[in-house]
């Protein structure tokens, strides 16, 4: 038989074990979700493998002759120390060079990236030069860069800024300021939850677009019977779970 | 002892820290070649964090089956899943596909995980509309703007909500380029604010918890 036909049928039963979860948890689900598990973790060791033990060590050990990478070797076998109770502390040179290191390197990146270039961005020209036009005072909502849109940003920045700023009393116009963030952090949380639901369905339509796709018969129908297999074995397990006395577990 | 088990440490964060905060202001090939090499010595320690984050999704799984503790079965199930997914990725050198044809490697990735992720993720949509219809009702001013800005965007990104509210698409990008812009800027401030101050006190020794407890 075909790899790909094969695929087909355990591509299409693992979507559909996973999808009877939706009645309630049961076996069949456990049973995709371990795999999952399993298989995410199989292909992690083995990506992880490839990369680093195969591409950052042994090739340019061995190939260029890079021996100062036996440093990092030596530093990560230090971690693996945690697990001789007596040598345990060993492991500590190791998160210290990492953690040390990512510190370091944090500090300047993040105050440029992320504090300075997002204030510059924040406070920009209100009024805009157009060629034959001269200066001028934007209303286009549509263009992100536009006047009133700057001023938008601005009001939008600095009050959510103001409304975790704990050290003043959100009282009087401060209390203003504040109601008018948590606006804009509302207006925020509900756009970035419609933006998941729709990335959500996006992915559920390509698993249905994939069953649609195996129930051709070129594949053997494997959506047709499998989802058959899937609700009698629902039900027969829910049968089995009601005669079943519920301390016997 | 206490100078090699806590205070080395301690002085390896601070002079590590330190050569890497000053790396980026020494615009020098050295420089560069130095942080070169430190990226790829971090992608090496955390190859090996990886030993010590799967030995111990065995042992919890090994004694679960050694137990014969409920649900043993389905630990069974991960052992076969991972062992089997490492012979075959091992058996294909790590490679999904050679000369365009798919390896038994690429055959676990296509018909297995991308199904099973795929469908993973799937079903939170389900449980994201059953969430929704608990909590979303406008039961305050607060809660209502966030039910508006989630029904625009969602009617903004598919066709059919463009076609019984045209402007939806305009408003929901105007949404997301200006309103949602701004929180998330000032959010990315304050919390980048807190990664800096944080950095300096581990460079400093003041936050030590990343060398854990036990003996001195």
């Amino acid at each position: 038989m075909d790899a790909t036909i094969i695929g087909a049928w355990v591509a299409t039963g693992l979507t559909l074990f996973i999808f009877s979860f939706l009645y309630k948890d049961n076996p069949l689900f456990k049973l995709a979700e371990n795999l999952y598990v399993g298989v995410s973790v199989g292909y992690t060791i083995v990506k992880t493998y490839d990369t680093v033990i195969v591409h950052l060590i042994w090739k340019p050990i061995v190939e260029n002759q890079e021996w100062t990478l036996l440093i990092p070797v030596a530093i990560g076998l230090l971690m693996l120390t945690r697990y001789v109770p007596k040598a345990a502390w060993l492991s500590r040179y190791a998160f210290a060079f990492i953690v040390g290191v990512g510190a370091g390197l944090a500090i300047p990146r993040t105050v440029s990236s992320f504090i300075l270039k997002q204030i510059e961005d924040t406070i920009r020209p209100l009024l805009m030069l157009v060629p034959g036009e001269g200066v001028t005072f934007s209303w286009n909502l549509m263009n992100p860069a536009s006047s009133v849109n700057v001023i938008i940003v601005l009001i939008g920045v600095s009050s959510v800024l103001f409304y975790f700023f704990f050290s003043v009393e959100h009282s009087g116009p401060g209390k203003m300021v504040a109601r008018t963030g948590v606006m804009f952090l509302m207006i925020a949380f509900g756009a970035a939850f419609g933006y998941t639901v729709m990335a959500r369905m996006s992915l559920l339509i390509g698993r249905l677009t994939d069953l649609i796709e195996y129930s051709d018969p070129s594949y053997g129908r494997p959506t047709l019977w499998l989802t058959l297999v899937t609700i009698g074995t629902l039900i027969v397990l829910s049968r089995r779970s009601r005669s079943e006395p519920p301390d016997s577990h | 002892m206490i100078f090699l088990r806590r205070q080395l440490p301690l002085l390896i964060t601070m002079i590590t820290g330190l050569i890497f905060a000053g790396q980026y202001y020494v615009p020098h090939p050295a420089s560069e070649q130095l942080l070169t090499s430190a990226t790829k010595w971090l992608q090496i320690i955390g190859g090996f964090a990886l030993v010590l984050g799967v030995t111990s999704l065995f042992q919890v799984h090994a004694a679960k089956i050694r137990r014969k503790e409920a649900g043993w079965g389905y630990s069974m199930v991960l052992y076969a899943g991972m062992l089997g997914t490492m012979a075959v990725g091992w058996w294909a050198n790590g490679k999904e596909s050679v000369e365009g044809v798919s390896t038994a490697f690429g055959w676990v990735y296509n018909f297995m995980m991308v199904p099973l992720q795929g469908t993973m993720f799937a079903i939170l949509a389900f449980f994201i509309a059953s969430a929704a219809y608990r909590s979303f009702r406008a039961r305050s001013r607060e809660a209502a703007v966030l039910l508006i800005a989630a029904v625009i965007v969602m009617m903004g990104r598919v066709p059919l909500g463009e076609y019984l509210v045209p402007v939806s698409g305009d408003i929901s990008q105007w949404i997301l380029n200006v309103l949602n812009a701004s929180v998330r800027r000032a959010i990315l401030i304050g919390v980048s604010l807190g990664a800096v101050a944080l950095s300096f006190k581990i460079i400093f020794g003041v936050e030590r918890s990343y060398l854990g407890g036990g003996k001195e």
